[in-house]
């Protein structure tokens, strides 16, 4: 009973789906209010029903309801709850319907939140995110619905994928379809845009925030896919360039270019059509993500199964979308654009080169995922292209991108005075080539050219990223301090700075080893000492598993004792390998289990040392803050603002 | 200069630039492009010498061998008409199993044998690795013409 309502509630939000686009956008198009509003009351009805089958589907899961096939696939009674929660989107159907109520969710919050828009141009934009809900809705209807019967009903249900019953990956694809689906936002507005014919800062202005929104939940969720692979995947890596990584990427860099093109296009009016088209780019690439992920085409370990009828509809609905945007972009942009000027010192040129790096990085990473489809359709040689290249493809525009990026933060608008702007970053600069030689040798030993490169780098943003904050810090009294904006700028900054130094020095000076180790046995790996004490048989609530207790010493004292399991999964019988890691700010010890070697009781097992690792999520978790820091401006707040004038000509009265 | 010029001389710039850098990278893409060998086609020598690849297909059962205490592991792959075996040395896959499908990174050796750099299993019960998966229907579509005929062997199914 339940799964039918929840079926028949993704039905009626299909039709709900319908009312939401034709009506605003047959409204605007009249300049008809009563069907202008229409798409609000439809964008909530439809968001209630998606929640409706949503929480069907979860009580399905929580009651074990193994007549409904995808949760007899993907659960069992043993599981725990709070993975028979997660499990929901553990696969295929459940995080397509995940995928529908996010994007219901983000129509609601845009129609809630969008009555400082002008009335067609707020309905536009429900209208269009009512069509991607249609196309989703079908897809789900069509191809992949998640409450399909079996009859019988199973006894006991398939369980879970060992892999996903884990904490992080439990949240990890929510934030990363929260970051997917709200480049929808930036989409919808630049259609709208498009549509209306009439594109000014007030829009850049507005979809700011909804951009930044999503790009701090894709920097998030990517940051902890990322980590779930390093400790959960055994593998001990932090990023392999896969094709499903990479399609997560490719809207992050793309998104990254649009935040930075849209404060152009707010501030002085220019990179109008440029950034509609990142807008289209930047959701077109999350679709072709889901393309990628679900059609199976591409070889990936975290592909899911293949099915060719999915993969179709999905290309189709991708055609539709994108060729029906870059139709609209060719007939109205060339009206766009702006003939305001700027000085060759200036933020423009500096965002301009940003864009562009950021564009060629993109284009890099989407040669190297797309090159062994289009090789195997031209030759059929089947090839695949090796993490080794897209590390070098990607540090060619990315070393410029940061240096650039430390100099642009403390360039002016329009034009920008030379000798100012020397003094400001000459002590920077010193700074950076100094550290970048001691850091790598006097803390690590050793030194290269990209360490030197790495370190510099690192230095030199984090350095400047901190004088904005700093120099406010210390402001005079009664003089203006930072911005929230301009605040979230330098965190971000900050942010990235960490990352690259984490990058650099775990790729440098990382450690890996794969050893043979028996009980009372002790190796050496990195200067450390890991010495087996036992071997012992623990039990889960649904494994059990094989325990050694590892401990480590370094010149003979104790660092730590790591306990990494072999656990057996009872209903799929898999193997799993958990990973013990002993974490910290400076370096990761992790110890991994691999394979018994024999009857000796040795045991294979994978050792590393990996310094500063922490930094790389470290510095995507202060990104995705400096994000946060710059939604809360006070310009984005129209209501606030006023009050916050009055309060300040109070101040300035009574001073 | 202008600042117009200045502009042009920029842009021109930033073109050579990125020109370089697509040229350069272009070069490397042809080094890290590793190619898909099917086992038979291995097992007749056609296979890219003195530089890496890769196989895929079942491992056959009961052939995996270790040497007590160590981490050196011996084991075979076949595409149900071909075998060839395979060394490696570290950890392997969780999901490795005999009978199962594996897909190995690595080069041929002087004595024949595949020497493997990297070992990836299936990720999950439903998924293999679409060109294992189109290798072994192929070949096992032959073994059974093979087996009409009275001939299942390796390498007779280059017709």
């Amino acid at each position: 009973m339940i799964p039918e309502i929840g079926q028949f509630a993704l039905i009626l939000a299909l039709s709900l789906a319908i009312f939401q686009t034709v009506f605003p956008l047959v409204g605007a198009h009249r300049n008809n209010a009563a069907m202008m509003d229409v798409g609000r009351t439809a964008a909530t009805g439809q968001f209630v029903f998606v929640a409706i089958a949503f929480v069907c589907l979860t009580y399905a899961f929580l009651t074990d309801d193994f007549s409904v096939l995808y949760v007899a696939n993907h659960s069992q009674l043993a599981l725990p709850t709070l993975y028979k929660v997660s499990a929901v989107w553990g696969a295929h159907e459940g995080s397509l319907l995940l995928w529908i109520f996010l994007l219901a969710a983000w129509t609601l919050a845009v129609a809630r939140f969008s009555s400082g828009l002008p009335e067609a141009f707020a309905a536009r934009v429900i209208g269009v995110l009512g069509f991607l809900s249609i196309g989703f809705l079908l897809f789900a209807l069509l191809t992949s619905n998640p409450f399909a019967r079996l009859v019988p009903a199973a006894v006991d249900g398939g369980d879970l994928n060992p892999l996903l019953q884990d904490p992080g990956l439990a949240i990890h694809p929510p934030l990363l379809y929260v970051g997917y689906v709200g480049f929808s936002v930036a989409f919808a507005f630049a259609i709208a845009a498009m549509i209306s014919g009439d594109l000014d800062q007030r829009w850049a202005k507005w979809t700011r925030p909804w951009t930044t929104v999503a790009w701090l939940f894709l920097t998030l969720g990517i940051a902890l896919g990322s980590w779930w692979a390093y400790y959960e995947l055994g593998w001990g890596g932090w990023w392999f360039w896969d094709a499903v990584e990479n399609a997560s990427f490719m809207p992050w860099l793309i998104g990254t270019a649009l935040i930075h093109s849209l404060a152009v296009t707010e501030k002085r009016g220019l990179f109008k059509s440029w950034t509609l088209l990142l807008a289209i780019t930047a959701f077109s690439l999350s679709l072709l993500g889901t393309f990628l992920v679900r059609s199976g085409i591409i070889v990936s370990v975290h592909a899911f199964a293949t099915d060719p009828t999915r993969g179709f509809f999905i290309l189709t609905f991708l055609a539709v979308v994108v060729v029906g945007a870059l139709v609209l972009y060719a007939w109205r942009a060339p009206s766009l654009d702006s003939d305001a000027g700027f000085g060759l010192l200036s933020r423009e040129t500096f965002l301009l080169l940003n864009n562009v790096l950021l564009v060629v990085a993109t284009a890099l990473v989407l040669i190297g995922t797309l090159a062994p489809l289009v090789i195997e359709m031209a030759s059929g040689g089947k090839i695949s292209i090796g993490p080794p290249w897209f590390n070098i493809a990607f540090l060619v525009p990315t070393i410029p991108l940061v240096v650039l990026l430390g100099l642009g933060m403390h360039t002016a608008w329009r034009s920008q005075d030379k000798s100012a702007w020397l003094r400001t970053i000459r002590l920077p600069a010193i700074t950076a080539l100094v550290l970048g030689v001691v850091i790598p040798l006097l803390i690590y030993g050793r030194i290269s050219i990209l360490l030197f490169v790495g370190c510099a780098a690192a230095v030199w943003i984090v350095v400047l990223a901190l004088i904005l904050p700093i120099r406010s810090l210390f402001r005079e009294k009664g003089t203006a301090g930072i911005t929230r904006s301009a605040l979230g700028m330098s965190v971000a900054h900050l942010g990235m700075g960490l990352f690259v130094i984490g990058v650099t020095v775990v790729s440098a000076f990382g450690v890996e080893s794969d050893r043979a180790l028996r009980p009372g046995e002790t190796i050496e790996v990195a200067g450390y000492e890991f010495e087996m004490r036992e071997l012992r048989n623990v039990q889960g609530p649904n494994f059990s598993a094989i325990e050694a207790e590892i401990e480590i010493r370094r010149d003979g004292d104790f660092v730590a004792t790591l306990r990494p399991q072999k656990r057996q999964y009872l209903v799929q019988k898999n193997w799993m390998t958990e990973a013990s890691i002993r974490a910290g700010l400076d370096k990761d010890l992790f110890v991994a289990l691999g394979d018994q070697l024999g009857s000796n009781g040795g045991w294979s097992v994978r050792i590393q040392y990996k310094p500063l690792i922490r930094f790389i999520w470290l510095g995507a978790l202060v990104m995705a803050l400096g994000g946060l820091i710059a939604i809360t401006d006070r310009r984005y707040r129209s209501k606030v603002r006023k009050t916050a004038a009055v309060d300040g000509a109070a101040a300035e009265a009574t001073a | 200069m202008k600042p117009r010029q200045q502009r042009m001389l920029a842009v021109g710039l930033a073109a050579l630039g990125i020109a370089i850098a697509a040229g350069l990278t272009l070069r490397a893409f042809q080094d890290n492009m590793m190619f898909f060998v099917e086992v038979s086609d291995v097992a007749a020598g056609e296979y890219p010498k003195e530089r890496n690849f890769r196989i895929g297909g079942l491992v056959v059962g009961g052939s995996v061998q270790r040497q007590e205490g160590s981490i050196d592991v011996r084991f075979e792959v076949t595409d149900t008409a071909c075998t060839i075996p395979v060394i490696y040395s570290g950890v392997l896959p969780d999901l490795f199993r005999e009978g199962q499908g594996v897909v190995a990174h690595g080069r041929m050796g002087g004595d024949n044998v595949f020497q493997a750099d990297k070992i990836l299993a299936k990720h999950d019960e439903e998924y293999m690795a679409p060109e294992v998966a189109d290798s072994l229907s192929k070949h096992q579509k032959d073994i059974v013409k093979a087996t009409v005929a009275g001939a299942a062997e390796c390498g007779s199914n280059d017709s």
